[in-house]
């Protein structure tokens, strides 16, 4: 099968979860979209190590999952500490930390 | 004898000290002390001075070392040293007699003028403080000691013209005084200066000893700043703005620093440093021109003066005006300058003396024109003042008669035409001093009652002083009476000073006149001064408000315009540089300052406004960062 393809689709998984993160106002959802870009980015990264033919892609990735691994422990902890206090997972709510 | 020269200035300076340093514990006798330490000072003078009588010649110049002051050992050939040595010669002599002697005087009548005044003992402090301080000017045998005494005198008068210094006049007359003096001042150090670096010495032996080797220009310059000096203290044209209002003082004041002794400072500057204007005939040309103009300035500001301190300043501008044109004569003038000097110091200080006296029964008035009719009621201040009266007019046989007359011989004699012009200027002086010192006589003791209730609505009731001021008042008239008398008697005086100021040239009298004629028309120009004012002021009543007067007048009122030049040209111009500059500050280099500071901050001002707190605008700059990144990349890749 042509790697490229693998290529498209990560490129349109990391496009709809751009497009989340940036419209959505559900922390979680926002959550789920960033999830959605990084195991995108981890399909490229195995796509090409698999078309250079060199393992050093592949290890990234698993570099990539436990960060996002450990990034979704501490997010989920915070986003459901800020809806315990104020009743709401909105993003556009928690907007205390401005000017 | 020698070995007490210091006390000569010790005394007053200790007396200084303590009533200072005593504060309020002196109170009950701090005038008393006052007094015995001049009165000390004037026995240990006249004993100095019989000393001396006894010698001979040159060994009758004293000198006494006390310490060595600033010592600067063997730089190069140029050993320098400064010492706090006096010198005790002919003519200190005859300044220290004439310093305690008058002081003396003064101090006793002060006790009986000052009597009401709270602060009494302080002012006896501050003219112990002037005593000491002048004397050590006369008895220094350098010019840096001499500049110590300058400068001391210069602080002694400011802290008495100040003396009530709840009144903003007199507050102002002090500073004014001060800075003015100080003009003179840096005259003065700018000629030790350069007496330094052209002699590598201020001692006057040595500056007067190698005096010849120095070039024309330098001795010049030395020449113009110790005239420059001169002025300063002597309030000679055109520093001469300060006497005037120095009358805010109290009268014993004015009769002892601002007419007898302090302003004749400068001619004894003169006449010590005659070594240099004898070098320089340039210097010298120029003092006998600073000279005319001020005995003229201040004869006419005489004439117009209804306060009759302030008439009695002008004329003591233009007495001292006489001194310093005799003192610029050179050699045929150096001994009537200084004679002139001491019988001035007696019926000058006698007539202010004789001012206070009047003001003492007049509840302080000062204005001439509501006085009147006084002779009855103070018979020994009259007399007193109308022999000091005869005395400065040149009447003969008193004292001013010998030495004014002797002053305008020594000008025509001068030779050429600037013998004619200084001697008419002279001539015409003792004319106008005839008119104003007639004028003030016959405004003050004839004619009628013009008497005036003070600001508090109390009639004058004239009584005459005290024996404690009447005392030394008395002794002054005898000295204006006697004095030039005995000091022309076979030439004393000039024959005592020979050995100080070189012998005495004869001068030869242009034009067919000889000395008999010159006293005659001398004499003549007196008695038109005097008919002159009894024709304005005896004949006439007095009116009790100054007439508008001709414009000589207004302007003689207002010191012919010096204090207006003095503002036009001097104060103002410095007012609008600070003022400018106070401009340039504030709103050039503050303004610079300020306009970046609100530059920068009104700029992060409304970039902090980006600062949103939603989450998703930042993730959307991000991505637009991200992107533009990408593109830029791709961008430069292509």
């Amino acid at each position: 099968m042509n790697p490229d393809n693998y290529l498209f689709l990560s490129a349109l998984l990391f496009t709809i979860g751009a497009f989340g993160v940036l419209i959505r106002r559900n922390a979680i959802v926002v959550f789920m979209c960033v999830e959605l870009m990084l195991n995108a980015v981890n399909l490229t990264l195995v796509t090409f190590s698999r078309m250079h033919g060199d393992l050093t892609g592949q290890v990234i990735a698993f570099f990539t999952m436990v960060v996002a691994a450990a990034e979704v422990v501490v997010g989920l902890a915070i986003i459901v500490s800020v809806f315990r206090t104020r009743r709401s997972a909105s993003v556009d709510d928690a907007n205390l930390l401005k000017y | 004898m020698e070995s007490l020269i210091w006390l000569v200035p010790g005394l007053p300076l200790f007396g200084a000290a303590i009533l200072l340093l005593g504060g309020k514990r002196t109170n009950a006798w701090g005038h008393l002390l006052g007094c015995l330490a001049a009165l000390g000072s004037f026995a240990l003078a006249a004993g100095l001075f019989f000393t001396m009588l006894g010698k001979h010649g040159a060994a009758r110049s004293m000198h006494q070392h006390l310490y060595s002051w600033v010592p600067v050992p063997g730089t190069g050939q140029n050993p320098f040293q400064a010492d706090v040595a006096f010198q005790l010669d002919q003519l200190s002599v005859v300044f220290i007699l004439l310093i305690t002697g008058v002081g003396s005087l003064i101090h006793i009548y002060s006790i009986g003028y000052m009597s009401h005044d709270p602060e009494r003992r302080k002012f006896f402090s501050y003219l112990n403080l002037f005593l000491a301080a002048m004397l050590i000017l006369v008895l220094a045998d350098n010019y840096l000691l001499l500049y110590v005494g300058w400068e001391g005198v210069g602080l002694a008068s400011y802290l008495l013209i100040g003396f009530w210094q709840a009144k903003p006049s007199a507050a102002a007359a002090a500073k004014k005084a001060f800075v003015v003096n100080r003009v003179g001042d840096v005259g003065l150090s700018i000629a030790i200066m350069l007496m330094f670096v052209t002699f590598g010495s201020f001692n006057f032996g040595t500056v007067f000893g190698t005096a010849g080797g120095a070039s024309k220009g330098t001795l010049t310059a030395i020449g113009i700043m110790l005239l420059l000096a001169a002025c300063g203290k002597s309030a000679q044209f055109p520093l001469q703005s300060w006497l005037g209002d120095a009358m805010e003082g109290p009268t014993p004041v004015s009769a002892l620093i601002h007419a007898a002794t302090m302003v004749t400072a400068g001619v004894y500057l003169i006449v010590r440093s005659h070594a240099i204007f004898d070098l320089s005939p340039t210097a010298r040309l120029l003092v006998t021109i600073v000279g005319a103009i001020t005995l003229l300035f201040g004869a006419i500001v005489g004439c117009a003066k209804d306060d009759i301190k302030k008439s009695l300043a002008g004329s003591t501008m233009s007495q001292i005006g006489y001194m310093i044109l005799a003192a610029g004569l050179g050699p045929i003038g150096y001994a009537f300058a200084i004679m002139h000097l001491v019988t001035h110091g007696f019926f000058k200080a006698g007539l202010f003396l004789g001012a206070g006296s009047v003001m003492h029964g007049m509840n302080d008035e000062v204005n001439m024109r509501h006085y009147g009719a006084l002779r009855k009621y103070m018979p020994i201040t009259f007399g007193t003042f109308f022999l000091g009266y005869l005395a400065i007019i040149g009447c003969p046989p008193f004292s001013g008669f010998y030495s004014k007359d002797k002053i305008i011989e020594a000008a025509f004699s001068k030779g050429g035409t600037s013998g004619w012009i200084l001697g008419g200027a002279a001539l015409l002086g003792a004319l106008i001093t005839a008119f104003y010192m007639t004028r003030m006589v016959i405004m003050t003791f004839f004619g009628e009652k013009r008497w005036v209730p003070d600001a508090e609505g109390h009639e004058p009731h004239p009584h005459e002083s005290p024996l404690s001021m009447g005392l030394p008042m008395l002794l002054l008239a005898v000295g204006s009476v006697a004095a030039g008398f005995l000091f022309s008697m076979n030439s004393a005086f000039v024959n005592w000073l020979e050995p100080v100021t070189g012998p005495r040239e004869e001068g030869k009298l242009p034009g067919g006149l000889n000395s008999t004629t010159l006293s005659i028309i001398t004499l003549a120009a007196v008695a038109v001064g005097v008919a002159i004012a009894i024709l304005k002021y005896g004949t006439r009543k007095v009116p009790a408000v100054a007439p508008r007067g001709s414009f000589i007048t207004v302007a003689a009122r207002k010191d012919l315009y010096g204090d207006a030049f003095n503002e036009a040209a001097l104060m103002r111009p410095g007012q609008y540089l600070t003022r400018t500059l106070v401009y340039t500050d504030n709103r050039g280099v503050d303004g610079a300052i300020n306009g970046l500071a609100a530059l920068v901050g009104g700029t992060s001002g409304r970039l902090r406004r980006l600062q949103t707190g939603f989450v998703r605008s930042y993730a959307l700059s991000m991505f637009g960062g991200a992107a533009a990144l990408v593109a830029a990349i791709l961008f430069a890749k292509l």
